[in-house]
């Protein structure tokens, strides 16, 4: 199965990078763009029998490893 | 006195933590490899030092919180060993939530590296006993990534219970209520972004970092 990971960070956490990236968007005569958010994702394949199952064990990845739950949240799809 | 510098891979603060704990307090220092089961028997201080562990892959501490020492790491803090993560340190011990909170980008997103004042929020520490009578000391920071982010719930909480143990009196990074280094509740447990292992001598511009070895070791 291949499983993606999405992670941002939170609502309330400033989004330093995210605001420079809408800056330069700005710059570049999108005025229109609004709440820019860099996030990051992780993909990989897993051997899992059914979707469910890979979905539990991926959101345990990622409350270890792959998102600080502190400051990020994340998003899994498996497919 | 015996103290323990954790070398991680990508570590660059670890010997400079060894000569500034050596040339401050005389302890004997032993450095322990990320990858070792266990602690030197009797140790007294625990040192995570600064640099870029793991590469801060995937974010800064994330994967040297995982690293086998550090199930020894957390094992010793629960006894009451006293443990100070400095810079990369910090953020290695927030991954390990050995600290609350997390260390986030800096606000304007510049790796900031120069000479500090730090206020003594709170000189009753095992850490920080030696600063009684100074309002403030001399540190420097080296961090792009020292912006220390908590809830404001968490972040109350630390103020209130005296965990806040320095703050920055002209805050570089963007740090939430100025927030320079905390302590865990049960105050064996200190993060801080400053460097007090590039503050040990005047020399070096300040020796206020020495002070804090000396009343970690003058506890255990």
């Amino acid at each position: 199965m291949k499983a993606i990971v999405h992670v941002f960070l939170k609502p309330g956490v400033l989004d330093v990078q995210g605001k420079a990236v809408e800056q330069a968007l700005h710059g570049l005569g999108w005025g229109g763009v609004a709440n820019v958010r860099v996030g990051r994702t992780i993909e990989f394949d897993l051997a899992a029998k059914d979707a469910a199952g890979a979905e539990a064990e991926v959101k345990a990845m990622c409350d270890k490893l792959l998102a600080n739950t502190v400051i990020e949240s994340y998003r899994v799809e498996v497919a | 006195m015996k103290a323990a510098v954790i070398v991680f891979p990508g570590s660059n603060c670890d010997r400079d933590c060894k000569v500034a704990i050596e040339r401050s307090t005389g302890a004997h220092v032993d450095m322990v490899w990320h990858g070792d089961t266990e602690l030197p028997s009797g140790v007294d201080l625990i040192v995570l030092p600064g640099g870029f562990a793991y590469g801060d892959y995937l974010r800064c501490g994330a994967m040297a919180a995982l690293s086998p020492i550090m199930r020894e790491v957390k094992a010793a803090a629960e006894r009451g060993v006293a443990t100070v993560g400095i810079c990369n340190g910090f953020q290695v011990l927030c991954e390990a939530r050995m600290l609350p909170g997390a260390l986030l980008r800096n606000e304007r997103l510049k790796y900031v590296c120069k000479a500090v004042d730090l206020e003594v929020t709170n000189a009753q520490t095992r850490f920080t006993a030696g600063y009684v009578g100074r309002r403030q000391v001399a540190m420097t920071v080296g961090n792009g990534e020292g912006n220390f982010f908590a809830d404001e719930a968490t972040l109350d909480r630390l103020e209130g219970e005296g965990q806040v143990v320095f703050r920055y009196v002209d805050n570089p990074n963007g740090s939430s209520r100025g927030v320079a280094g905390i302590v865990n509740a049960k105050g064996n447990v200190l993060g801080l972004m400053p460097h007090p292992d590039r503050a040990f001598e005047p020399e070096l511009g300040s020796a206020d970092g020495a002070i804090l070895f000396q009343s970690a070791l003058a506890s255990a």
